[in-house]
């Protein structure tokens, strides 16, 4: 922001003669190119209680396909949301961030995969669990699309 | 009453989110450029690192203390401050976003609607500060006050003092009188460095001392009725209200149009075309906010597969050595920025323009040499620049976009936003705003 780099503007005439058309083009028909989708298209205001709130995610890995979350989908990720028993998070572990089913079992939680492939995850005593949100919806691709294009390519 | 919310090392805390082990650690974010360090972690302010160091100076010094380095990441930046500033909107009656990181709340009459029920506006500030945590993981500070500028020094007080739990609310005249008494005279808002100068030496050391000049000893020595007006706000009697856009919508401090086109172009001209259309769209927004822009950033991006497996996006940013919305001399300023990144033989899917650094009229600077018109000369210039392009916007808007355009815009209509990769070492991916760059958990 502060790096001012002079280019020399040409001192070509910036005068433009402006064609005026004698015919009206209709205003206000909604153009394919609009910036922002509007209303019924509008998947964020339509699906999300917190849209502000709302963050995308990808996912990496099959440790909640038994939950019908597989490799390279969306999830949609509310921070505003309370988690609780029974909602799959987005939990930070160590540092890293990971999905998983947070369960109460007896005194203590647990974060839970949904394949038994995969091991759960005692929060131990004195540990913080951090969660970073709650999950709310999943974007998952039926026909290969962006998203599996995405799973392929090396990021 | 005034509130005022200010993000703490706000571009620090936007790479926490998505990074949380950096919680903790000491990281800095640079400047355009790599240039200087402009955000903080309490860590690194520990460390003696100071605001606006040139990295090359500083840059043994963070190696040795393994502090984590970003470049400035504008794109998730600014989305993430929508995310504050909409909730902050959504939550009380007005909101003046004054910079991407800090907004006045007009908090006027909420103090007896919310006293049998919901508790005082301390309780009011402190559930903002945990509700902007809560949705976006950025921590705040909130300062309460009867004037802005008491608003201002409350705010800072609550982010230096740990026991007040982020809020401070100047509620009664003991309270103002000591807060008053924390601060020095140069860190109240409005005073600068000469006049700090200035007031010290005629024994003015703190913001209390300030507030008991007399007016017309400010007036005569605080560059007039500014000064006056400074002082009678410091004494708690507010002399400006908010002033927040004119739709009451919340201000963007960006302004973007980009497309993906409808099919790879080769030739310079039609790129140059697409982006005229881009600029037109994206000044006619900033008009519509009245506003101008600092800095203006092209990108164009080439198929990914093209010749050349490298970066498939290059981008280029200029600050404008004078803000301007005039749609003639941003697209002459593109189409430099264009020959600067334009390479022969490429094969161009994508391309767009984004306006930054967005002030209102009146404050800016002239430029070194004056020039307040930089499209030619002549003092009448500014007005008839302002008027065509309000011919222009009035011409379009009642007979559909694109009636009258500048004759380099004749731009492919396309898809949504672009994405783009800028000349940074350390950046990192928009978190928020590309399908590319999503968090990815496991």
């Amino acid at each position: 922001m502060h790096d001012v780099l002079l280019i020399p503007v040409p001192e070509a005439p910036m005068t433009a003669y402006l064609p005026v058309f004698s015919y009206r083009v209709p205003a206000g028909f909604p153009s394919p190119a609009t910036d922002e989708l509007e209303g019924l298209f509008d998947l964020n205001s339509l699906l999300f209680r917190h849209p502000d709130a709302t963050y995308l995610v990808r996912v990496a890995g099959e440790s909640m396909s038994g939950a019908e979350i597989h490799a390279g989908d969306l999830l949609a990720v509310d921070k505003h949301l309370e988690a609780d028993h029974g909602h799959i998070v987005v939990a930070v572990v160590e540092g890293d961030c990971t999905v998983k089913r947070l369960e109460r079992r007896g005194e203590s939680w647990w974060l839970v995969p949904a394949n038994p492939a995969f091991q759960p995850y005692q929060i131990r005593t004195g540990e913080e669990l951090h969660i970073w949100g709650v999950v709310t919806h999943v974007v998952h691709e039926l026909l290969p699309g962006k998203l599996t294009a995405l799973l392929h390519s090396r990021d | 009453m005034f509130g005022l919310v200010d993000c703490n090392n706000f571009y620090v805390s936007c790479e926490r989110v998505f990074q949380p082990r950096l919680e903790g650690r000491p990281v800095v974010v640079l400047s355009n450029n790599d240039g200087c360090i402009i955000s903080r972690s309490a860590e690194a302010k520990a460390l003696g690192l100071k605001m606006g160091e040139p990295y090359f100076q500083v840059k043994e010094q963070l190696q040795r203390e393994q502090v984590q380095v970003f470049s400035s990441n504008y794109t998730l930046y600014g989305d993430m401050s929508r995310r504050v500033m909409h909730y902050l909107g959504a939550t009380v009656p007005g909101v003046e976003i004054y910079s991407i990181d800090e907004a006045f709340l007009d908090l006027g009459g909420l103090e007896q609607h919310l006293t049998p029920y919901l508790g005082n506006l301390t309780d009011l500030a402190q559930r903002l500060r945990v509700g902007v945590k809560a949705r976006t993981g950025i921590p705040v500070c909130v300062g309460v006050a009867p004037t802005k500028t008491l608003a201002k020094l409350a705010n800072r007080l609550a982010k230096k003092d740990a026991g007040l739990d982020g809020v401070l609310y100047l509620d009664s005249a003991q309270r103002r009188t000591w807060a008053l008494g924390q601060v020095p005279v140069g860190d109240v808002w409005g005073v600068g460095r000469q006049y700090a100068h200035k007031l010290t030496a005629a024994g003015i050391d703190s913001a209390a001392d300030l507030s008991r000049v007399s007016e017309a000893w400010a007036r005569k020595f605080l560059g007039g009725v500014v000064g006056a007006r400074l002082v009678r706000e410091l004494q708690g009697y507010p002399c400006s209200g908010l002033a927040p856009s004119e739709d009451g919508t919340l201000r963007r401090q960006s302004i973007s149009c980009s497309r993906t086109f409808g099919r790879p172009l080769r030739e310079r001209a039609s790129v140059l075309g697409a982006l005229s259309a881009f600029v037109a769209r994206a000044a006619e927004k900033l008009r519509r906010q009245g506003d101008l822009a600092h800095v203006l950033t092209v990108f164009i991006s080439k198929s990914r597969f093209g010749p050349d497996a490298g970066g498939h996006s290059r981008s280029a940013v200029l600050t404008l050595p004078v803000p301007t919305n005039d749609t003639r001399e941003l697209t002459a300023r593109a189409a430099q920025l264009l020959g600067r990144l334009w390479e022969p033989g490429a094969v161009y899917v994508k391309a767009g323009v984004v306006m930054a650094g967005l002030e209102a009229p009146g404050g800016q600077q002239l430029g070194l040499f004056g020039e307040a018109a930089p499209l030619a000369a002549g003092a009448a210039v500014e007005g008839r620049s302002a008027q065509m392009m309000a011919a222009l916007d009035g011409l379009n808007a009642r007979f559909g976009r694109g009636t009258v355009q500048l004759a380099a815009a004749l731009g492919p209509k396309g898809g949504g936003p672009v994405p783009w990769k800028g000349q940074a070492a350390w950046r990192t991916p928009a978190y928020t705003t590309r399908l590319e760059d999503l968090m990815v958990v496991k």
